[in-house]
């Protein structure tokens, strides 16, 4: 009896120290990965040019410049007018899918999400086609006027759109019918109970989304590289100055300055978070959405026309793909296709992009999913768990340039023993898996603390190790959420370019970049050709993971539905 | 089972390749993409057991990132950059002078007059102003004949230039307009026309790909890419001002401290031979090796004659000055001033 107990001890203890093992590992790899790139960049802005500790100096001589403050002005000016536009078009179509009956919902909502297909260089390649001088529509914006701030300004709407979009519908979708029943026998009318009832519940959805457009333009590059012109933001700047002059120090000024809005939108976000848990009570009664023929068809035309434009901009581009001259010759050719006599890196681009993505989305998953697991269900090692806890929520916070950034001047440091790193794929799929960390933890954590943790206190007391537990009930749950985190990383490593920009090498050079790279070289048209490819790519993957997802809930999801 | 048999199979590859891999020669080179594969299957081929791994940007970004090196030197010879940047690199003591075989076959001006040498001329590359001539109908634009056309005010948003920071072919331009201007006259100049551009671009292609286009009906380009555009059915005239061209010679050579010293050796000796040389004459108009050129359809038959006399010595040195007063005047606007 004694000897049996010992022996339960002996596994539970085992147990726990697998756990702590891996809990220190994967801290060690985000402070790796994260942390001191980080570390690395603020130690370059604070060094001068003769390496010795120049304090706020490159600060100081930056603010000073009259090109820096352009820059801040165009950047806020861009990013401010995307945000005043996208928030009412993401949320009408957000209302339109949650409290109207409109029709083809499903439909709709996929085509708001396409544009998470797309690098943001697309939008930007589209719209030279549709708006530039030979532009199908180019009276609209007449003498080239579309290269610089309208032409940012709407390349960033399309591509901020579903991130707004997705926050609004949450926010939405959770109401108290109560406020509306009260509202009403009160006497308000249609506007007065959107006023006072609507959107006070709806408020910290718009902030939130009003934050995360407002940072996802200031730190793009895509965009006003590619339908910018001579309109000079931030972004550019830190690329022309790494890329262009070479010069690190005040690369890495402009990224710690870039970090600051960004921050800054993240820790009233995290604060105002904190004050909406109070709002939804346990008596709330859920809002029943009722057909109103009017609402509905205002709501599919407004939909319609949202959904439309962000149509046109994706078909333009694939068509630009397989115009052979535009607008001089319009027969269909594949030349464009042929990237391997072209700048940017040839079809090896492609093949380097699928890897590199699919690479992530395994890695990531496991390690956010394994991460988050260990942080939320086990006891052990307190001190890796808060540290895997706090590190994993600041990849939202840094910007892909910024986190890149962080990379050359960490990993290429000859004196770092990680320099063999440097410009390998590995280097790239860390950065990505970093740089996308948050949004997959969030999900992975969720999904988590849907279980009980009664199952862990069980498995506990019967003396069960952990990973009995992880895979005979917390995996198969869990499926769902991991196939959408495997997705997210996947897609978004295919089309992230700011992140990436800094570290490719030859050999590793990667489709977004190449699309920047034709881009730049004039080939404007295979430059949509890469990009079509990319959307085309992340597309299928969609669909693979949609039907696994399908076929894995029906063999693991049946206990839901009783 | 089978993925770990595969793993080590991986590995034992890897590891028998590297010991009897070829040389892999790292060149850095601003050569236009769609010359790079020929260049290389010809070398490759004459010189069995040396690879060649190309890093390729714009000349101002590739002399960027060798200057960036300076400590810690990645590329064993650079092949294929405009001859004024690397005179930059020389003054750095960055570059190995050698006299490849056969180098006093070539023009002597087109090869550095140090013994030896420190750089090697290939072929030289000048202005051109490519015109849109449908789009220039529509508009009503005139054909312009010299660079002083390109500040009336008809042309007004319809210019493409290089930004000379990147290209090679912008600062050819720049520097050729000092120099045939002088340096007040050039500068005011470039303030007129300045009025008149519509984007500073990143690469010296992308000018005349615009205006093949319709894009922009003006761009200030290089013949090369002009003629071969036109070739492609562009609706494109050739223009070449009157004032002459801004022009500067594509070289290669080699970096100080190459641990492939011999393989970079060959690869100078192959890029100074008569058969690089046909090579480079179906690219460019004038190449180092006298006699190769043959005439092209759309570069006049008198083209190095309409080239500028001009000092590449001159342009390296106050290469940073002119770069810096540029970029002061007209890069930090975000939109055209007035």
């Amino acid at each position: 009896m004694i000897a049996l107990r010992a022996g339960g001890r002996i596994a539970a203890d085992r147990s726990q120290q697998v756990a702590a093992g891996l809990l220190w590992l994967l801290a060690a790899a985000l402070v790796l990965g994260l942390a001191l790139p980080l570390a690395a960049i603020l130690g370059k802005a604070l060094t001068g040019d003769d390496g010795r500790f120049a304090g706020l100096a490159q600060f100081a001589a930056i603010v000073g410049e009259a090109r820096f403050w352009d820059a801040v002005s165009n950047s806020l000016a861009v990013s401010l007018t995307t945000t005043m536009i996208v928030l009412p078009l993401a949320y009408v179509f957000a209302a339109a899918l949650t409290r109207t009956c409109m029709p083809a919902k499903p439909l709709f909502r996929a085509l708001a999400l396409t544009p998470l297909l797309a690098p943001s260089l697309l939008p930007g390649i589209a719209l030279v086609y549709l708006f530039g001088n030979q532009g199908l529509l180019k009276a609209w914006f007449p003498d080239g006027s579309i290269y610089g701030f309208w032409g940012i300004v709407i390349a960033e709407v399309f591509f901020t759109f579903p991130h707004a979009l997705m926050i609004l519908v949450t926010a939405l979708s959770v109401a108290d019918a109560r406020l509306y029943e009260a509202a009403t026998a009160l006497g308000a009318g249609r506007i007065r109970r959107f006023v006072t009832v609507t959107l006070p519940a709806a408020r910290y959805g718009l902030i939130s989304s009003a934050l995360v457009v407002f940072t996802l333009v200031i730190v793009d590059f895509g965009a006003p590289k590619v339908i910018g012109g001579q309109y000079n933001v931030l972004a550019v700047e830190v690329y022309k100055q790494v890329i262009g002059q070479q010069n690190f120090p005040k690369g890495a000024v402009i990224g710690m300055l870039l970090l600051l809005p960004a921050v800054l939108a993240f820790v009233i976000d995290h604060l105002l978070q904190r004050r909406q848990r109070a709002l939804l009570t346990a008596r709330a009664q859920p809002l029943v959405v009722r057909p109103q023929a009017w609402v509905d068809v205002l709501s599919t035309v407004a939909c319609a026309a949202i959904g439309g434009a962000l149509l046109v901009i994706i078909a333009t581009a694939v068509a630009a793909a397989f115009i052979r001259l535009w607008p001089y010759n319009l027969s269909l050719t594949l030349a464009h296709f042929d990237f391997d006599n072209m700048d940017g890196g040839g079809w090896a681009a492609f093949y380097n992009s699928m890897k590199m993505a699919l690479a992530t989305s395994v890695i990531g998953t496991l390690m956010v999913f394994g991460g988050a697991y260990l942080a939320e269900k086990t006891r052990a090692a307190p001190v890796a768990r808060q540290l895997l806890k706090l590190l994993a929520i600041i990849p939202m916070a840094v910007p892909g340039l910024v986190l890149g950034l962080g990379y050359i001047l960490f990993f290429n440091n000859p004196a770092n023993p990680l320099h063999f790193l440097y410009g390998s794929m590995t280097a790239l799929v860390l950065c990505s898996v970093m740089h996308f960390y948050t949004t997959a933890n969030l999900t992975a954590t969720t999904a988590l603390k849907q279980l009980d943790a009664e199952f862990e206190a069980v498995a506990a007391s019967l003396k069960v190790p952990f990973w009995t537990t992880l895979w005979r009930v917390t995996l198969p749950v869990c499926l769902p959420a991991m196939l959408d985190i495997a997705r997210f990383y996947f897609v978004s490593a295919m089309c992230t370019v700011s992140a990436v920009i800094f570290i490719y090498t030859p050999d590793t050079v990667l489709a977004s970049v190449a699309v920047l790279n034709m881009d730049d070289a004039g080939d404007t048209a295979a430059a949509a050709a890469m990009a079509t490819l990319i959307v085309a790519a992340s597309a299928l993957i969609c669909l693979v993971f949609s039907v696994a997802s399908w076929w894995l809930s029906r063999r693991t999801q049946a206990w839901r539905i009783r | 089972m089978k993925l770990v048999n595969r793993i080590a199979l991986g590995l034992a590859c890897a590891m028998a390749g590297s010991a009897f891999a070829d040389t892999t020669l790292t060149v850095y080179t601003a050569l236009e993409a769609d010359q790079l594969k020929a260049y290389q299957q010809k070398f490759e081929e004459e010189n069995p057991g040396i690879k060649i791994k190309w890093v390729r940007d714009s000349t101002g970004i590739i002399t960027a990132k060798l200057l960036a090196e300076k400590a810690n030197p990645q590329a064993d010879v650079v092949m294929g950059v405009a001859a004024s940047s690397l005179l930059v690199l020389e003054k750095e003591g960055m570059l190995q002078g050698y006299a490849p075989k056969g180098v006093d076959k070539l023009s002597k001006a087109y090869v550095d007059s140090a013994n030896p040498p420190a750089w090697v001329g290939m072929d030289v590359w000048g202005a051109t102003i490519c015109f849109n001539t449908v789009e220039a109908a529509k508009l009503g634009l005139k054909k312009p004949e010299s660079w002083h056309d390109l500040t009336k005010p008809e042309y007004k948003g319809r210019i493409v230039m290089p930004n000379p920071a990147s290209s090679g072919t912008g600062y050819f331009d720049v520097s050729a307009w000092l120099k045939v201007f002088g340096e007040k006259d050039g500068w005011t100049y470039m303030d007129k026309l300045h009025d008149n551009i519509a984007q500073y671009t990143h690469s010296g292609s992308k000018p005349c790909k615009q205006a093949a286009a319709g894009e922009f009906p003006v761009g200030i380009s290089f013949e090369y890419r002009a003629a071969k555009l036109k070739e492609g059915g562009a609706p494109i005239d050739l223009v070449f001002p009157k004032e002459g061209l801004g022009w500067d010679v594509e070289a290669t050579a080699i970096m100080k401290g190459t641990k492939n010293a011999d393989a970079a050796k060959k690869l100078a000796d192959w890029s100074a031979s008569r058969s690089a040389n046909e090579l480079y004459e179906k690219n460019f108009a004038i190449v180092a090796m006298p006699g190769v050129a043959k005439p092209n359809a759309h570069i006049p038959g008198n083209y190095e004659q309409l080239l500028i006399k001009q000092d590449l010595k001159w342009s390296a040195t106050n290469r940073d000055k002119i770069l810096a007063e540029w970029t002061k005047r007209y890069d930090a606007k975000s939109e055209p001033k007035k």
